[in-house]
């Protein structure tokens, strides 16, 4: 089973050389840490900043330069700032290749639902309902049950959506799983030390189990 | 033409109770600081207040939202704000939470002069309920987007790094954010500015928000610039 640092690895092996990448709050920030130092890689903060570095050092920090979670943050070299229009308009033209976002539900179809509970305290969507409106590609980076124990993985979300149909790729702490076009969760990877039992076990939406299911390989 | 006022509460004189306000500002960074603590002062009444998020408890929107100034609020993210869960929750303030892209959007299409625009954000959510859907094929694929309007406020707020008293405004960082979009999107704009100067004195290929869209511009004082989590790392 993978902690919260084991799921950040493994999706950052997700991300490719050449890559734009979107990095949601909580897991997703944790990727950054775990991109390979050999490829060329750029974060996109929805804030306004293409080529986001990592925290400044003490003393350094700067009100001016936040990211999207509102954590002072550095530039790399090559880096460019721009308003949340223009932002939001490079997210909608699919420039950026990569979302990687948290999420409470995902349904069987590739639903999402990670903004609202109803009855709790309404927060706000923020920037995810654009994102995953419009990303080429996005991979989920969540607990594969909620603390009741209950299955996150869905035949519908019982939670409002933030997106239709979007969602390819989730990473738990047990299994890596693909939503496949026609529906269904199809089993790619299982963490160290969990067995198929146990993720057919977490998941209530319709699990596809295709002959030897490899465990993840995390350095 | 000379746009520069004296302070903060010549430039909001004549914002009056029920008005429609945005203000610049991504959480507590680039937010107009001064324009807010002279409407605090005022204390004007029953503001619908447009931004991306409503500050913290003791600071930012969260002073307006405290002395009961607001009567609605529209956002994208207010996660920050504990005062705003209890006039929510007692039902004191009305809020609409709309996507973060389609808010700024909507901004920048008044300040384009477009009454609308078609976005797949909110597609299939509780966000889409009322609203105009439509088809269309974009970068090859059909799909489903949503017709959304212009956001028109009264009043808009900003700062800005530097201005000149043409209102001419350039941005620094991630300050930038909203403000350019709010401060083209009000049909009066006030802009407060760390660094005011004299015409020429900014280099016009610099310039983030030309003059033309600045009403008012003043140097503003005592910027705090609060910086809401501090995340730093150690030098090894």
């Amino acid at each position: 089973m993978l902690d919260k640092n084991g799921i950040a690895k493994r999706i950052a092996k997700e991300v490719k050389n050449g890559m734009y990448v979107n990095l949601g709050i909580g897991i997703p920030t944790l990727v950054a840490n775990y991109i390979p130092k050999n490829i060329n890689v750029v974060l996109q903060s929805e804030n306004g900043i293409l080529n986001m570095g990592p925290f400044p050092f003490e003393g350094e920090e700067d009100a001016d330069l936040i990211n999207a979670g509102k954590q002072t943050v550095t530039l790399l070299p090559g880096a460019a700032i721009f308003d949340s229009a223009l932002s939001f308009g490079m997210i909608r033209a699919q420039k950026v290749d990569l979302t990687i976002l948290g999420g409470m539900e995902v349904s069987e179809n590739g639903d999402i639902a990670n903004w609202k509970i109803p009855g709790k305290l309404v927060k706000g969507m923020g920037g995810a309902m654009d994102l995953v409106a419009s990303a080429k590609n996005i991979i989920v980076a969540m607990q594969h049950v909620n603390k009741a124990g209950e299955s996150k993985l869905l035949p519908a979300c019982t939670l409002p959506l933030t997106g239709k149909k979007c969602v390819k790729r989730i990473v738990t702490e047990l299994a890596v799983v693909d939503i496949l076009p026609q529906g269904g969760f199809k089993l790619i990877e299982r963490a160290p030390g969990v067995s198929v039992d146990q993720i057919k076990r977490a998941t209530t939406g319709k699990l596809i189990i295709e002959g030897e299911i490899p465990e993840m390989v995390i350095d | 033409m000379n746009k520069t006022v004296k302070n903060a509460s010549e430039a909001i004189h004549d914002i009056k109770d029920g008005v429609t306000l945005a203000a610049g500002g991504f959480g507590l960074c680039g937010i107009p600081e001064n324009c807010i603590s002279a409407l605090v002062e005022k204390g004007v009444k029953n503001l619908t207040c447009i931004s991306n998020n409503a500050g913290v408890d003791d600071f930012g929107l969260g002073l307006l939202l405290k002395k009961k100034q607001i009567k609605k609020m529209i956002a994208s993210y207010v996660g920050e704000n504990a005062e705003f869960e209890r006039l929510t929750l007692s039902g004191e303030m009305e809020v609409n939470l709309i996507p973060q892209g389609t808010l700024a959007t909507r901004l920048m299409a008044a300040g384009y002069g477009m009454p609308a625009i078609f976005t797949p954000a909110g597609v299939g959510t509780e966000v889409a309920q009322g609203k105009e859907v439509r088809k269309f094929t974009f970068n090859g694929v059909e799909k489903e987007y949503l017709l959304e309007y212009a956001l028109e406020p009264d009043f808009s707020i900003v700062k800005a790094w530097k201005g000149d008293s043409t209102g001419n405004l350039i941005f620094r960082l991630t300050a930038r954010n909203f403000s350019p979009v709010v401060a083209m999107a009000g049909k009066i704009t006030i802009a407060e500015v760390e660094y005011l100067v004299e015409p020429g004195e900014l280099n016009p290929n610099e310039i983030h928000v030309p003059g033309i869209y600045v009403h008012r511009i003043f140097q503003g004082t005592n910027y705090e610039k609060r910086i809401e989590q501090l995340t730093v790392r150690k030098k090894t």
